[in-house]
């Protein structure tokens, strides 16, 4: 799935066994596009042994803070991750 | 107690000494395995050993200088700090991508891999141990503010506390703020300012005033 | 959700951060060596290096320094490779 800059996210709250880069502090959560990198071979993939085409195309995604950890992150503080579009959907 | 700067065991040094830990003798082991299968040389991990201690944070310092100095060097570090440090004639690694992240007034970048421990070792040598560490990883997502404060960094809440996970292939490098009083400084000069912690964002650049008062 | 060992982001630890530092010994060097000697050669990806680390116990993740979980997961891609043989570093070390 493609995403614009600016456009806000979830990321899949989904159990994956197995190699991934999602961290988990951030699945299920909400975000912001805040750059678009290039495609890279799928790690998921590679781990075992596969050559990880298709590639998948990675965005830098950005989360308040205030959101991850509500009960001490300061309001203007910010995470900023590096996710892959299949991890991504559409917030509504 | 090791000498790595200089030359380095060859195949035929005992396997297992006592004043080592288990994986030293277990990684000759290894080696001496992979060089008689004919998989790689001792060469090769010579070579490779050369250049991992020939890194260090005084290349990404380069880096930084130059943006300081350049506005335009700055604007190309910021699109792809990667082919900024080839400009540098600097070896960015084997990682296809390095982004420069630029710390200001209202921003400031701190670095760090909770999954593993990536780091632009190319530019800054290799990553201190508390940056692999379990408790940086964990904490410098969820309470940066108080790691920093570990590393004697106190920051305005109306500042930006941005903190970059290095999550897949790319690597980041904190171009830190300019101090102030270095305008008249030579670019070498300004480089001697860019510490290894303040290109992951965990200080500041060092004043003008300190860099005369350290030993 | 449970955490994998290795997916420490805001895992729960007040723990101050030690910042002792200490120069690579000639063995880590030589693991690090190793470990992008064997990527150079297309023997093995850092994604399945990850993978292999990932696969450790939380206890043996924990009490392992960072170029013994290299070490480890060097090991175990090598084997289920077919590289190495089970027990051949075991053996390599008792010659």
């Amino acid at each position: 799935m493609t995403f614009t800059l600016g456009e806000d996210v979830r990321v899949a709250d989904r159990p994956h066994d197995g190699h991934h880069r999602t961290p988990g502090y951030l699945k299920g959560k909400r975000g912001r596009i805040v750059r678009a990198h290039d495609t890279f071979r799928n790690p998921e993939t590679r781990a075992y042994g596969e050559d990880g085409l298709p590639g998948l195309r990675l965005y830098l995604v950005e989360f308040e803070s205030g959101e991850l950890w509500p009960s001490r992150a300061k309001a203007r503080d910010r995470v900023h991750a590096d996710l892959f579009e299949h991890w991504l959907v559409r917030a509504s | 107690m090791s000498d790595h700067g200089h030359s380095h065991e060859d195949a035929h040094d005992p396997i297992g000494r006592d004043d080592e830990p288990l994986a030293a003798a277990r990684v000759r082991a290894l080696e001496v395995l992979l060089v008689e299968k004919g998989i790689l040389t001792h060469d090769e991990i010579r070579a490779r050993i050369d250049w991992l201690v020939s890194r260090t944070p005084a290349h990404g310092a380069r880096l930084v200088a130059r943006a300081w100095v350049d506005p335009s060097f700055n604007e190309r570090a910021l699109d792809d700090a990667r082919l900024a440090a080839l400009e540098l004639d600097l070896d960015p690694g084997e990682s296809p991508h390095v982004v420069a992240l630029e710390n200001t007034d209202e921003v400031h970048h701190v670095v760090v891999c909770t999954l593993c421990s990536c780091y632009p070792k190319s530019l800054l040598g290799p990553p201190p141990d508390w940056y692999k560490s379990l408790s940086y990883r964990s904490r410098a997502v969820s309470d940066p503010r108080a790691v920093l404060r570990e590393f004697g960094l106190e920051l305005d809440d109306d500042v930006e506390v941005r903190v970059v996970d290095s999550t897949a292939d790319i690597r980041y490098i904190v171009i830190p703020r300019r101090p102030v009083g270095t305008e008249a400084m030579s670019e070498d000069s300004l480089a001697a300012l860019v510490t290894r912690d303040s290109m992951i964002g965990v200080a500041e650049a060092l004043s003008p005033a300190s860099e005369l008062t350290r030993a | 959700m449970k955490r994998a060992a290795h997916d420490r982001g805001g895992w729960p630890t007040e723990e101050p951060i030690d910042r002792t530092e200490h120069e690579l010994e000639d063995w880590e060097l030589r693991m690090d060596a190793i470990e992008n000697v064997l990527e150079q050669h297309g023997v093995l990806k850092t994604d399945e290096m990850r993978r292999g680390i990932e696969s450790m116990p939380l206890v043996a993740y924990e009490a392992a320094s960072y170029y013994e979980r290299w070490l480890f997961t060097v090991e175990t891609i090598l084997e289920e490779k077919g590289v190495l043989a089970r027990g051949e570093v075991d053996a390599r070390m008792q010659a």
